[in-house]
């Protein structure tokens, strides 16, 4: 089982992002992906999201062996695919709680949806907020309006908890946030962690990587993957920056 | 269907005077006078200013009757714990619960406005009828004036507060049929009311003509919060005649439901003429189908240090088209007025058609006034984001709507009357 992408090419208003794009994300695991502003990270998890905008030229992504590109983006987020985006969006007026309590309901057949009780909602909805010490006030107010930006991302990662996914990409969720909010995000993702779900973290910071321990590391450069290898290559990065990825890569893309 | 009943012939108005029992001469004067005056003012012609962009060809009044015998009884309908309830069918009183004993000793009166006529001409007579909007539909409303038979007459004493809100549902039940519901609400110096003023049809695809006039007039220091349901069928042609006056340092706030009904052609002048008045005007609108509502705002300042302040929001599907043309007007002496408009289209088909016409006209030279208006689409990234947490297109659809409604629902200001209304927003969406 796992979420597999190969020979992905991907581009944006005419601009080619992704180029011949391979990875294997299986079940169980956790992937970093480090890599220089404007490379592509971002585009990739959208291009899997399913996003409108950007057009998959070729390749293919399988999750647990089904094609995914072609799919509605809500159909996708159905298989199982989560991503907590790099800049979640500002829905006024739709409060936290009717949203996630429609992404949950979404994921149910008409009679568990009608036999799910407000009760039992708000019990598991307060539960995971009490975890990611997300006040409970928040689910009157509307979806990430006004939020603050480490607001922003523990409320991506509650609505991961709440939806149960089998792969995750997580965008950037360490941007934004404080020092304690960092360690009680990392501890909301390392609770999810287990053998029935793959996750892919996105970041900038090896700090992330302390307290969510990654099984690969992959360095992404131009559009694809240039280099993987252990956590350690994290460490390499933060002491070395991309100058050497750039000499050493910058001629394959 | 008794075509000799046509709106549009004399035995209409004969049949109906004949119906009204024990009406004093002066209200019998004003209806003659104003089916004189009906009968002389011509129909809407789209050139005229105060019809621009507006479908005036169903406008005629050719294909509906009045018929003034008393039709059968609606049920009720209890939206919230009210203080009080009227209800009416096809403008007759048939029933509701009466005020509390306290509220009906303090003086406060909430009645089927013929049995206010009869009972307190004096308090009925010095408003009613008094300033109509007088934005276009002259002639309906004269012939409002002609064949109203009842409605709701609610007066609050000076410094009484009504805690709970009242309620009174209008409903229409005949097809080919026409009601002209009128309501009138008077808050004397210092009293607070709310009434929540429901109009629906007894099925939802019945063809018929409303024509309904809503005056409200808060007396210095009043607080008026004025809640209108606007629920015809389908089918029904219905115009919304409605004046509100604030006096010095009184609110009437007003907000307006535009759920149902063919075409609507709403008219809603609010005037400040006390010192430091205050009227709000909100709005929302689903218009679906082929659907036309045509609302026409006037925000009159005529007394100083006023405040207006309005939001008119329509939600747009189908073919679905919407006016919106809105007036503030400071008068010379009205000076540091604080006003604003504001007039929000959200297209969710590329068919629809929303044509929005703001201004302003101020005589004074010390105001804060701005009006704005804007219409779009849903916005991409919002929608992307519901589905990417794997809600299905519509339903996200929907939840974005109701988010940009929210906006005036949560201005309600009671919980059960604003899961009333998401409640028929709900089921007109579904609808679609
Ligand atoms: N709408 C667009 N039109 C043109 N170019 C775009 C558009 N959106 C993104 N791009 C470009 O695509 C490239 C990849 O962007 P992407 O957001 O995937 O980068 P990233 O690796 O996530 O960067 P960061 O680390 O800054 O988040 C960038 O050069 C960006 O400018
Ligand atoms: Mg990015």
């Amino acid at each position: 089982m796992s979420l597999e992408i190969s020979s992905l090419n991907v581009s944006i208003a005419d601009k080619q992002i992704l180029k011949d794009f391979n990875l294997t994300i299986p079940k169980g695991e956790v992937h970093a992906i480090m890599g220089p502003n404007g490379t592509g990270k971002s585009t990739l998890a959208k291009a899997l999201a399913g996003h409108p905008d950007y057009t998959v030229n070729k390749g293919s992504a399988l999750l647990d062996g089904e094609e995914i590109f072609g799919l509605e983006p809500d159909k996708v987020a159905r298989k199982g695919l989560f991503m907590a985006f790099q800049y979640p969006v500002e829905i006024p007026g739709v409060s936290i709680a009717n949203f996630i309590r429609a992404a949950v309901t979404a994921r149910m057949n008409k009679e568990a949806s009608d036999a799910f009780s407000a009760t039992a909602y708000y019990k598991a909805l307060y539960a995971k907020m009490d975890e990611l010490k997300i006040p409970r006030e928040f689910t009157a107010r509307s979806v990430n309006e006004g939020f603050s930006g480490g607001e922003k991302k523990r409320c991506e990662i509650l609505q991961m908890a709440m939806l149960r996914p089998k792969y995750a990409i997580l965008d950037e969720t360490d941007s934004g946030l404080d020092i304690d909010a960092l360690r009680i995000v990392a501890e909301g993702v390392e609770t999810m962690r287990g053998p029935d779900i793959g996750i892919v973290v996105i970041t900038h910071y090896q700090r992330l990587l302390n307290y969510i321990k990654p099984d690969v590391v992959h360095v992404m450069y131009g559009g694809r993957i240039v280099k993987s290898g252990g956590p350690e290559l994290a460490l390499e990065l933060e002491a070395r920056g991309y100058g050497w990825v750039e000499k050493e890569f910058g001629a394959l893309v | 269907m008794d075509k000799s009943q046509s709106l549009l012939g004399d035995a209409v108005f004969e049949t109906h005077l004949k119906s009204l029992r024990d009406m004093p001469d002066w209200l019998i004067e004003l209806k003659k006078e104003a089916w004189v005056r009906y009968k002389a003012l011509p129909f809407p012609v789209r050139k005229n200013e105060m019809w621009r962009f507006a479908h005036v060809d169903g406008l005629a009044l050719d294909d509906f009757v009045h018929d003034d015998t008393q039709g059968k009884r609606e049920c009720e309908l209890l939206i919230c714990d009210c203080g009080a309830d009227l209800n009416f069918s096809d403008d007759a009183h048939v029933g509701g619960k009466t005020l509390s004993e306290e509220l009906a000793k303090a003086g406060v009166l909430f009645m089927p406005l013929e049995l206010a006529i009869r009972e307190h001409p004096e308090l009925v007579r010095k408003h009613l009828f008094e300033r109509m909007p007088d934005m276009g539909s002259e002639k309906y409303q004269a012939l409002h004036v002609a064949l109203f038979s009842t409605g709701v007459f609610l007066y609050v004493p000076r410094g009484v507060q009504v805690e709970l809100p009242l309620q009174s549902v209008h409903s229409a039940t005949r097809e080919g049929g026409s009601v002209f519901p009128h309501t009138l609400v008077v808050a004397e110096e210092g009293a607070s009311v709310t009434l929540f003023d429901i109009f629906r049809s007894s099925k939802e695809n019945i063809r018929h003509f409303a024509c309904a006039a809503a005056d409200i007039y808060a007396t210095a220091g009043a607080n008026v919060r004025y809640r209108l349901v606007q629920a015809w069928s389908g089918n029904a042609l219905a115009f919304h005649l409605n004046s509100a006056t604030a006096g010095a340092q009184s609110v009437v706030d007003a907000i307006t439901i535009n759920i149902g009904g063919a075409h609507i052609r709403g008219e809603q002048h609010g005037r400040i003429i006390g010192k430091g008045g205050e009227v709000i005007m909100n709005s929302l609108s689903l218009a679906r189908g082929k659907q036309e509502i045509d609302q026409r705002t006037l925000q009159t300042h005529d007394a100083e240090d006023g405040h207006s302040d309005l939001l008119y929001k329509n939600v747009l599907l189908d073919q679905a088209h919407t006016i919106f043309s809105g007036l503030i007007r400071v008068a010379e002496g009205a000076q540091r007025t604080d006003a604003y408009q504001t007039n929000r289209n959200l297209l969710l088909s590329p068919d629809a058609e929303s044509d929005s016409l703001p201004g302003l006209e101020i005589l004074a030279n010390d105001v804060k006034c701005s009006h704005g208006s804007s219409t779009g689409q849903l916005d991409d990234e919002q929608l992307f984001y519901m589905l990417a947490r794997g809600i299905p297109r519509r339903q996200a659809q929907e939840l974005l709507v109701f988010g940009f409604f929210e906006e005036i629902i949560a201005k309600i200001g009671n919980p059960h009357m604003a899961d009333y209304v998401r409640q028929l927003l709900q089921d007109s969406f579904s609808l679609q």
